[in-house]
């Protein structure tokens, strides 16, 4: 106060600014370096316990699980799918297989909920194929809405040879 | 010369603008940085699909196996040969045991190539049953076309 009154100019207070932007310099150097782009990653989760097999004891709630077949080609690719013995062309075909046999309705207590998919997959089949697989009966996109199928999956035992 | 001569002037640059555009870019950076301490290795190539969206929650202290297309297992950073993981298994499960948690509660995140053998990735999970463990999580990338 006494010196604005005294004065009777503005004083200019000038600040320093270089150690600022040094740190903010480095800071954004930091960030740049460290940067790592990477791809939105998600789940398929299977609750596999090892017993379950055994321990499957029959009862009338149970539905009786679907049978995945996925044989491989010679060079590790897909060379054919059977659900329960029948052969189906493509996974969009496995797919609508899948709602025609558990129905679109993926609600508590649904027909989807219940039933379990087992896999059963070549030892030398490329696993990209499975995923497919996984993908097409665990449900579907549809106006960008994911709309789920089957919960419970599983795979047969690893069979070498 | 004829200013030069006149004394040194005084040139003030406005420094606001360039600060601006700094702290923003920073922001920017801060976002997208990404902190979360998922293992994630470019050797790895995963399939895709359009129903692996990311998990809503944060998998409590997962244990992730990544298995190469050459069918072996990086585990912790180190390249261990499948039939050899159940040894590292062991040890985890002797820790969460110290930590009262149960083997079966921990979630196992297989990172699979997608060239690699599904024998092999059948494998990884049958050698973690055998361990205890039974939660598993098959990470896929994000495919949000079509």
């Amino acid at each position: 106060m006494a010196r604005r009154s005294s004065s009777g100019l503005t004083d200019k207070v000038e600040i320093n600014m270089t150690p600022m932007i040094d740190v903010v310099f480095q800071l954004m150097s930091f960030f740049m370096c460290t940067l790592k782009v990477v791809a939105p990653e998600g789940d398929f989760d299977i609750r596999m316990p090892i017993a379950a097999a055994a321990a499957a004891a029959p009862d009338d709630q149970q539905v009786p699980p679907v049978r995945v077949k996925l044989s491989a080609g010679p060079d590790g690719s897909l060379a054919s799918i059977a659900m329960n013995g029948t052969p189906v062309a493509d996974f969009d075909e496995l797919r609508k297989r899948i709602i025609g046999l558990v129905g679109a309705d993926s609600g508590p207590n649904s027909l989807a909920e219940k039933t379990e998919v087992e896999f059963d997959a070549d030892y030398a089949l490329k696993y990209v194929n499975v995923v497919k697989a996984i993908t097409a009966v665990s449900g579907k996109v549809e106006n960008g809405q994911v709309v789920e199928l089957i919960r419970k999956i599983k795979f047969t035992p690893p069979k070498k040879g | 010369m004829a200013k030069r001569s006149g004394g040194p002037s005084n040139t003030e640059i406005d420094m606001t603008p360039m600060i601006d555009m700094t702290f923003q870019l920073i922001t920017f950076f801060m976002f997208v940085m990404n902190f979360s301490e998922a293992e994630q290795d470019d050797r790895i190539q995963l399939p895709s699909s359009q129903l692996a969206k990311p998990a809503d929650g944060v998998i409590e202290k997962p244990i992730t196996l990544q298995l190469t297309n050459a069918g072996s297992v990086i585990y912790a950073g180190e390249l261990v040969a499948v039939r050899d993981i159940g040894a590292y298994l062991e040890r985890e499960k002797t820790l969460m045991i110290d930590e009262n948690r149960e083997p079966n509660s921990a979630t196992i995140i297989v990172r699979a190539d997608g060239r690699a053998k599904t024998g092999e990735v059948q494998d990884i999970i049958r050698i973690c049953q055998e361990k205890g463990f039974e939660r598993f999580a098959l990470r896929a990338q994000y495919d949000d076309r079509r």
